[in-house]
């Protein structure tokens, strides 16, 4: 897929890869071979007709495939971009045994880019009100693909979010440059005429428990509030002004648009930033604060080694091009300050690769007397989250584990709490936008079943 | 959006705002706050709950025009809107009868720490309230904090009503004579907190203070409100605002809440400028 200049991109917030032009996404559309039992559709999470799709492309039906995948899929613009299709749909394309795989992602958003830019998206076929009514709470990918199912069904839904706009992770974590929020305005606008409630400002454990809507009403609650909760390295040094979670670095930049002038929330804009992790977090933090008034050095150190980079081949690849320095096999060990508490430099050891862990990725292990230090004055921790505690706090009969995940079954994302579902990042910890949007479909069959029969019993 | 019913000036940049929120006046309780955006453009502040009628549906927040957002509050007339008010946030106060109860209030600080005084009072405690302020213009609610204490006593720095020095020193005045005290709130701005809670600890008086680091979320998201507390970090916005006085790292604490001066001043200096241009055309008008 074409894609823009690095060394222009880095100047602005603007999308990186292009988009295919009809021609291009016809010419790649033929590639597919339309195998009989399309091993593509087992890799997707929630079993988008990749060939019937592929196939009105190829015939220039460009509406009609978008029309196809939301059939299941009901944020295509979102996972044809963010997917990690390498490990899902593409990885075990059949071409891929001699050739590459059909780009399916890049497919998917040209279908959907191309409905939205037609104009005003077709609405599905609604069915008649059934009287029920849902109550989702967070508005991330499960949520949102979860109440897009279910007020499909019929049923009356509104979304609860806690911040002043819906999208999740998919407005303040993913930046600008991968995922342009006016795609995902347009996808929540989608559900609004579908005829899905948006109640912003409204902390469910706080504003309103879950006991308070089920008391009010609702018929079932599904509980998608993702794991936002950022973790810190517990090194010295970590509370020094200029020190940020990305969570807390992506919030300012993204939700709040830091990096507009007209905008009011300000962010720190630094020279030499440091952002510790390996995942897409950090590459997103670092490609952000590459794109930052000022910035001249953004490093990634990581602990590991590339091979073992959690964040997409393609992202990291991005961010190498855009002009990050990765130092890899290496871990910060304390930051150290200035006399007035700011961040002037981080202290690293380097690290080799040991035995394989539980993980089963080779576990790193400090080097003796390799501690060296770095002058950064602003370091961004990306080191993974955890689940929210809001909820689970303060819904008795909610069971957690360990990790602080709800406990569902598996198949119909129903927790031991009688009415009350749960999918998304809030069961698995922290994973990709697509296994949430999975889990929001599941649970949609899965509660259409229980208001209906009060009885659940849907394998997925 | 989120109506204003009522607005008053309390002091010269001090301003009471009753809000139309149902739902938050209903969960509210002492010592939990809410997250206030202005309009589109605005940046999220945090804003104690001053107080709540759940019949009426409202809360009542108070706050000082430091800033651009609170100047541009301070702007907002009774019958329009801000774009988004969420909470209740933080932990309550917790609340129980410990005997003898004294209240530190500073500045703004007394309007903020008036909800944790009343439901101390309610709960049966003996309430002694030390509120003060530069002079006498600036103290707030004397006629509130009367009605929900014992012992109401008064201090300015200027001497200009009540005590003349600061609340430190009739904290120690109350202790050298004697009197049993159970517990110390302390809200005000930071160095107040800090100077009372060094007083207290040698006497191993318990103190409860109401932190104010900078918030983004305060939903626990981000950390941006991290402290230290007894070398622990917490998050301000879930774990607080209340902490063990003693047991606060306020040196770090005044060191974060200074992040963002440079981008604050360019902020408030766009607020004169295009205020001024408001009042301007107003006036040609």
């Amino acid at each position: 897929m074409p894609e823009r200049d690095a060394r222009q991109r880095r100047e602005d917030w603007g999308e990186v890869p292009l988009g295919y032009t009809s021609e291009l996404a016809q010419a790649e559309a033929v590639r597919c071979l339309q195998c009989k039992n399309p091993l593509c559709v087992a890799g997707c999470p929630v079993g988008i007709n990749i060939p019937a799709f592929i196939k009105l492309i190829a015939q220039g039906d460009f509406v009609g495939a978008a029309k196809k995948i939301k059939e299941t899929n009901s944020l295509p613009a979102v996972c044809g971009r963010v997917c990690p299709q390498e490990d899902q749909c593409e990885k075990v394309c059949i071409l891929t045994k001699k050739f590459t795989s059909v780009a399916i992602g890049n497919l998917e958003r040209f279908a959907a880019d191309y409905e939205r830019e037609q104009g005003e998206v077709e609405l599905p076929e609604v069915q008649p009100p059934t009287g029920y009514k849902v109550a989702v709470v967070g508005s991330g990918p499960a949520g949102l693909t979860a109440a897009g199912e279910l007020v499909k069904m019929g049923h009356e839904v509104v979304i609860f979010e806690a911040l002043h706009k819906p999208g999740g992770v998919l407005l303040y974590g993913i930046p600008e440059f991968r995922l342009p929020k006016d795609i995902v305005d347009s996808e929540v606008d989608y559900l609004k005429r579908l005829g899905v409630q948006i109640e912003v400002d409204t902390v469910i454990g706080k504003t309103e428990t879950i006991d308070d809507l089920l008391e009010e009403g609702f018929d079932a609650v599904f509980v998608s509030v993702g794991a936002g909760l950022p973790l810190f390295m517990g090194i010295p040094g970590e509370n020094l002004c200029g020190v940020y979670s990305a969570n807390e670095y992506l919030t300012r930049v993204n939700l709040m648009k830091a990096y507009n002038p007209d905008y009011i929330t300000p962010v720190l804009k630094k020279r030499r930033i440091a952002v510790v992790g390996g995942g897409n977090v950090a590459m997103d933090a670092a490609r952000t604060a590459l794109r930052m008034e000022g910035a001249e050095e953004v490093y990634i150190l990581y602990r590991r080694s590339r091979d073992e980079m959690p964040a997409r081949v393609e992202e990291i690849r991005h961010g190498e091009d855009e002009g990050l320095k990765f130092m890899l096999l290496t871990n910060p060990v304390r930051i150290l300050g200035d006399e007035n508490g700011w961040v002037k430099s981080i202290e690293c050891i380097k690290m080799e690769l040991g035995e394989p862990d539980a993980s089963g990725r080779r576990r790193p292990v400090p080097m003796k007397g390799s501690a060296f230090i770095l002058d950064v004055d602003c370091v961004i921790m990306a080191l993974g989250t955890t689940p929210n505690p809001l909820v689970p706090m303060t819904t008795p009969g909610l069971k957690v584990t360990p990790r602080g995940t709800i406990v569902v079954d598996e198949n119909t994302c129903q927790t031991t709490k009688e009415g009350v579902f749960a999918g998304g990042d809030i069961v698995t910890g922290a994973a990709t936008v697509i296994l949430a949007m999975g889990a929001g479909k599941n649970a949609a069959k899965a509660i259409d079943q229980y208001v209906r029969t009060k009885k659940v019993s849907v394998s997925a | 959006m989120f109506k204003i019913l009522a607005k008053e000036k309390l002091t010269e940049n001090i301003y009471k705002m009753i809000i139309e929120a149902p739902k938050i006046a209903r969960k509210r309780k002492a010592g939990q706050f809410v997250m206030i955006r202005p309009d589109e453009r605005g940046e999220r502040i945090p804003l104690t709950i001053s107080d709540a009628d759940p019949e009426s549906g409202t809360i009542t927040i108070v706050f000082q025009t430091v800033g651009y957002t609170t100047k541009q509050m301070g702007t907002l007339d009774v019958g329009e809107y801000l774009q988004d008010v969420a909470g209740p946030l933080g932990h309550p106060t917790h609340i129980e009868n410990y005997g003898t109860v004294v209240s530190v209030g500073g500045g703004l600080g007394t309007a903020l720490g008036r909800p944790i005084t009343e439901a101390l009072y309610k709960a049966g405690n003996h309430v002694i309230a030390i509120i003060s302020a530069r002079n006498k213009d600036l103290i707030l609610m004397e006629d509130e904090m009367r009605s929900i204490c014992h012992e109401l006593k008064i201090c300015t720095d200027d001497g200009s009503r009540g005590f003349r020095g600061f609340p430190t020193q009739v904290l120690q005045e109350l202790i050298d004579s004697g009197r049993k005290i159970d517990l110390v709130v302390a809200v005000g701005p930071v160095p107040l907190m800090a100077a009372v809670s060094r007083l207290t600890k040698p006497y191993g008086i318990k103190t409860v203070v109401s932190l104010n680091p900078i918030m983004v979320d305060a939903t626990g998201m981000c950390g941006a409100c991290r402290v230290t507390v007894g070398g622990v970090t917490r998050f301000g916005c879930v774990e607080g605002p209340e902490f063990d006085g003693h047991q606060v790292d306020y040196d770090e604490l005044m060191k974060r809440l200074k992040l963002y001066v440079p981008e604050e001043r360019e902020m408030n200096e766009r607020f004169e400028r295009t205020h001024r241009v408001r009042e301007v055309q107003e006036v040609k008008k």
